[in-house]
């Protein structure tokens, strides 16, 4: 079960209080009703699933109830930072954890 | 049966003034207190304690500890109260136990499923794949009732759980699994500078290896004293937490371990408070794994007898219990560990017949240790076979790649092929392995989480070495001294001699569930190359010990026939649990009505009271329908549907979801995440709104009264209430921040009445205060804030009957007083109670779509019918693009239209699917489905309406609905069936 920091609260609280809730940055388009299909195709149906350094948003359902940013490693899930929604997309502090190709079970 | 005992004076550390009774298959024992069953038998002379699996081959104890894969058995005290599938190397005798031997029939002596030994050609490797695919018929005669059966473990008590089981959240800095030499070490170390500890151990006691192992010395004194020394100097600090009894099952993300604690399956009569086992959920700041090592057996042919053993289990039995595992002894051995066990039984006064030593060039410590006392060594020697029914009686020995046998007669043979590090808990915390070729093992390399791997399972030998890294783990500056009387060397995987390529003989590598070496190389040569596929195939590994002694001889099997180096095979995955853990023990409390917890309205207690029968709609339990006397379902609803329209039913509304919008911008919110406009609505009215997602289909609707210029009472669907919130402060945090609007979630604040029918204003009217109830003052779609019977109310003129309709909203807590003076009013009158399935009837009878049931997430508002709900002139909403994409504006949609059915009496299956031709060959063009179907007793026919392609084009056509039995011809109708100029909402 994960650790997470909420950005509001400013405290780590168990991933029983959170919920996840998407890829991150992905602004709806102001002028949405005039864009093309592509682009609607772009915003709304297309993710990333990054294996690695992911931005990725949460929200802190049974806390203060509020989304926020995150850049978590989907390999080791170590949580690198996270952010206040609103916040531009924020450098990956330090170098990446270890191992991103330790596969399941440690050998090979 | 033998009544001599084979307790060894003086030996062990139990006390024979306490003892325990216990009995075995209906055989009474006397056991100390502190033996395991395994113990406690062998000090019987018992060593047949189990069938196996497959082949129901008779089977002792293997081993002294959680790796025990044979001597699985029952263990009771009454009928409930029972376990299956326990460890007797574990279990603690408790006096009164009641412990059943499993998987034999119709006894563990005289077995008949034994005969699967015989047919084992037919067993091999893949069996179940080969044999458990056709004839379809075989599965429910042959295969699952006969196949199955014989092959398997302990029966699970039919009884429920009469114990119960607790949960525990604890946070600390070092958590330290395993109380070894390394773990009592690094804990002391940890302790000693403040650092909150937890230390666990599996076992009863602490010591680890130092259990058997009475050669070593630390600090001066006998490992083992040393170990209470520390153990009690732990206890007394303030900063640390000992349990023991307790396993560290799963090591997971962020360091969150999972611990099961035993409380009371050791305690003869434990007390009524205690729980039977704990659940620790523990956050450590760092992990310390000091889980040791477990030792290997040897591969060749039937190893598997009763009375053959890990040479470290028997001197458990001979150090610790006091009990010796037999008269005369073999010793098979590829370390030099095993003589040590030798040594301790011969100086116990046990007859070792002779130690055959695989390796030409042992350790010469521990050699002429042994031969000094006038133990035969045979190096260069290897065991081939050995005899013996119910116990081994004889092992045959021959000279590496030498044609000489020799037959010597033992009564138990112990056996080593060395040591493997118990890397589970380092591996679930998904730490990378690296393999030590020298030894033929897997270490940990690169910790990934915040835990550090010490002494064995960290493949460190040397004692004086593991004690200053246990100690730097810990963080303090602790000095602890040893010494080992003998280094040890040695060490083999994969099959020994006699069992390698080419044989056919049973030399078992996974006891339980009876893999042999041969099968291992079947599964290779049939294709699997993957350790993966091997593990599958054959099941090596996946019984309920999870290979803890197979894994590392089935891998070097399969390397060995594929002609590739161990890490190039790789390893399978170490799951959690490390051992078996009880549901009870992971479910804790929640079981029962904590299982689940219901929601109930405020006026549930008066729903009951009227006899309502409830159906489950999420967590909430709703009225379903008030049957009368003599009444069954159909009945009822029909009466309920009638008394509704001609006089006025009453419900329970109260679980409607409820979102206050509030705030300068909440006009402008709702226009953004409604398809309605809302600006245009007038304090004091409402209107019917839908919700799409931005993909442009329904999400969700419901009736929104605007009570202010800035305050508007929305309503969501029952199940959608959590949703559509989430949904609204999302788009209210990330995509419109700027707009000022509060959003509360105010569902269980508002208990709910609904009054529906042409004498709902007469029922209510004179509890209502301050507020005109004619139609010309409170018309259809109005919203007042009022009192009702002294009570701040908001009252709603809604409907989702048709009739002239009132929701009365009052705080929760009134919700049941005014329910009873309306319902005492209604009686009056003739008015009814009704339900859900009331509800449902008389919504279909006026066409009113029902989110979820009618639509399904692929609907459009115009699909629906609702297109009039669109705002045609909104710049924004959410959906308005979703709405214009391509798929969403062709021709030939799936509409959402009313089914009369030709046969007025014959009521559609929900689901049913919809075909324009009955006719045509399979697979049939399908035009869509049955969402609503029921019994319009109002109507006096039944009624349906489905989501059919171009529905709405077809007005008038006749459709089919093929069931199982016969063909269903249909109308399609528009959804109004009654009422259909809609008069009776506004009387």
């Amino acid at each position: 079960m994960f650790l997470i920091k909420c950005p509001y609260c400013g405290e780590n609280r168990s991933e029983l209080e959170f919920r996840w809730a998407g890829e991150a940055h992905i602004a709806r388009p102001e002028n949405i009703a005039e864009i093309s299909n592509e682009e609607f195709a772009e915003y709304f149906f297309l993710r990333d699933n990054t294996k690695g350094v992911a931005y990725e948003r949460w929200r802190h359902i049974h806390g203060c109830g509020r989304f926020f940013n995150a850049i978590r490693d989907t390999v080791s899930d170590n949580f690198l930072l996270t952010y206040k929604a609103g916040l531009p997309r924020q450098p990956v502090p330090g170098s990446a954890p270890v191992s991103p190709d330790a596969p399941e079970g440690g050998a090979a | 049966m033998t009544k001599k005992s084979f307790r060894i004076k003086g030996a062990g550390r139990l006390t024979p003034a306490r003892t325990a009774r216990f009995t075995f298959d209906g055989k009474t024992y006397t056991a100390y207190e502190g033996d395991t069953v395994a113990s406690a038998l062998l000090a019987n002379g018992v060593h047949l304690m189990g069938r196996s699996f497959k082949y129901h081959r008779a089977r002792g104890v293997l081993s002294a500890g959680a790796e025990e894969p044979n001597a699985l058995i029952d263990v009771a005290r009454d009928a409930a109260r029972r376990q299956p599938n326990v460890r007797a190397s574990v279990q603690e005798v408790f006096d009164g136990a009641i412990i059943q031997s499993q998987n034999r029939w119709p006894t563990l002596a005289f077995d008949t499923g034994a005969i699967n030994n015989l047919l084992s050609p037919f067993f091999a490797a893949g069996f179940y794949y080969k044999t458990f695919m056709w004839p379809k018929e075989a599965w429910a005669k042959l295969y699952e009732p006969i196949i199955r059966r014989a092959a398997g473990l302990g029966v699970a008590p039919k009884e429920d759980d009469p114990d119960h089981y607790a949960n525990r959240f604890a946070h600390c800095d070092v958590l330290v699994a395993g109380a070894g030499v390394a773990g009592l070490t690094a804990a002391l170390s940890a302790a000693e500078t403040g650092a909150e500890v937890i230390l666990v151990d599996e076992r009863a006691d602490v010591g680890g290896a130092l259990l058997f192992d009475t050669s070593t010395m630390i600090d001066g004194k006998p490992g083992y004293d040393w170990a209470q020394d520390v153990l009690g100097r732990l206890k007394a600090m303030a900063n640390v937490t000992v349990l023991t009894r307790t396993t560290a099952f799963g090591y997971y993300t962020h360091n969150f371990i999972g611990l099961a604690e035993r409380v009371t399956d050791h305690l003869p009569r434990p007390g009524k408070n205690l729980p039977r086992e704990r659940l620790w959920q523990v956050r450590a700041k760092k992990v310390i794994m000091a889980t040791g090592a477990i030792e290997r057996h040897m591969v060749f042919a039937n190893n598997d007898r009763p009375g053959i053993m890990l040479a470290s289990a028997a001197r458990t039995y001979l150090n610790h219990y006091g009990v010796a595992v037999g008269e005369k002894i073999g010793v098979y051995t590829a370390h030099d560990s095993a003589y040590e066990a030798a040594i301790d039984l011969k100086h116990a006064g046990v007859e070792i017949a002779a130690i055959v030593d695989c390796r030409a060039n042992p350790g010469e410590a521990v050699v002429s240790a042994a031969r000094a006392l006038g133990i035969e060594v045979l190096t260069g020697h290897c065991v081939l076979d050995t005899s013996g029914r119910l116990r081994v009686s004889s092992m045959t020995v021959s000279p590496n790649g030498g044609d000489a046998k020799r037959r010597i007669a033992i009564d138990a043979l112990l056996m080593s092929g060395g040591w493997t590090p118990s890397v589970h808990l380092f591996s679930q915390s998904r730490g990378k392995l690296k393999f030590d070729k020298a030894n033929d093992r897997f270490l940990p390399d690169i910790h990934v989480q915040q835990g550090v791997s010490i002494g064995a399972c960290n493949g460190t030998d040397d004692l004086s070495a593991l004690l200053a890294e246990a100690a730097a783990a810990g963080g303090g500056t602790l000095s602890v001294s040893g010494s080992s009387a003998y280094g040890w060397t040695g060490g083999m995987i994969g099959a020994a001699e006699g069992a390698g390529k080419d044989t056919v003989v049973k030399a078992f590598v996974d006891f339980q569930h009876d893999v042999t070496a041969k099968d291992i190389r079947l599964a290779v040569r049939e294709g699997m190359h993957s350790i993966e596929h091997i593990k599958r195939f054959t099941t090596n590994g996946m019984a309920s010990d999870q290979g803890k002694l197979s894994n590392m001889h089935g891998l070097a099997i399969a390397a060995e026939v594929l002609g590739k180096e161990i890490p190039q095979v790789g390893l399978t995955t170490f799951r959690a649990p490390y051992t078996p853990v009880s549901y009870g023990t992971l479910i804790a409390h929640s079981r029962g009505d904590l299982f689940d917890p219901a929601r109930k309205t405020p006026l549930h207690g008066e729903l009951v009271k009227e006899g309502a029968e409830f159906e489950d709609v999420g967590n909430w339990k709703r009225a379903w329908y008030f049957p009368r006397r003599g009444e069954d379902m159909h009945q009822a609803v029909n009466r309920e549907c009638r008394t509704a329209r001609e006089t006025a039913g009453i419900f329970d509304a109260s679980t409607l979801g409820k979102i206050e919008v509030v705030g300068p911008d909440a006009a402008k919110f709702l226009n953004l995440l409604y398809t309605n406009a809302w600006d245009t609505l007038k304090p004091g009215k409402c209107r019917y709104g839908i919700m799409t997602r931005e993909d442009g289909f329904i999400y969700d609707d419901g009736v929104v009264g605007r009570l202010a210029e800035d305050r508007f009472h929305v309503t969501t669907t029952t199940g959608g209430a959590p949703r559509v919130l989430a949904h609204m402060e999302d788009y209210l945090q990330t995509e419109f921040p700027d707009l000022k609007v509060w959003l509360t979630s105010t569902t269980e604040q508002w208990a709910v009445i609904a009054v529906q029918g042409p004498k709902a204003r007469d029922i209510i009217a004179p509890l209502v205060e301050g507020l005109d109830l004619s139609t010309e003052a409170f018309p259809h779609m109005s919203v007042a804030e009022c009192t009702v019977m002294g009570v701040p109310a908001r009252l709603f003129r809604v409907s989702f009957t048709g009739e002239i309709g009132f929701e009365i909203n009052v705080p929760a807590d009134y919700g049941a007083s005014v329910w009873k003076a309306i319902w005492e009013r209604g009686q009056a009158l003739g008015a009814c109670l009704y339900g859900t399935e009331t509800m449902h009837v008389l919504r279909a009878e006026k066409g009113y779509l029902i989110v979820g049931q009618d639509t399904d997430g692929t609907v459009t508002p115009d699909d629906a019918g609702y297109g009039w709900a669109v705002s045609k002139k909104k710049p924004d909403f959410v959906g308005i693009r979703g709405l214009k994409r391509p798929d969403l504006i062709r021709d030939n949609r799936k509409q959402l239209v009313g089914l009369l059915t030709k046969d007025p009496t014959e009521v559609l299956e929900e689901g049913g699917q919809i075909v324009a031709d009955p006719n045509q060959p399979k697979p049939m063009t399908m035009l869509g489905h049955v969402t609503s179907a029921y019994w319009s007793e109002n109507l006096g026919r039944s009624i349906a309406i489905a989501l059919v392609a171009g529905g709405r084009a077809k007005m008038g056509e006749t459709l089919y609905v093929p069931m199982k039995d016969k063909t269903i011809a249909v109308e399609v109708t528009d959804m109004v069936f009654f009422d259909k100029d809609g008069g009776r909402i506004h009387g």
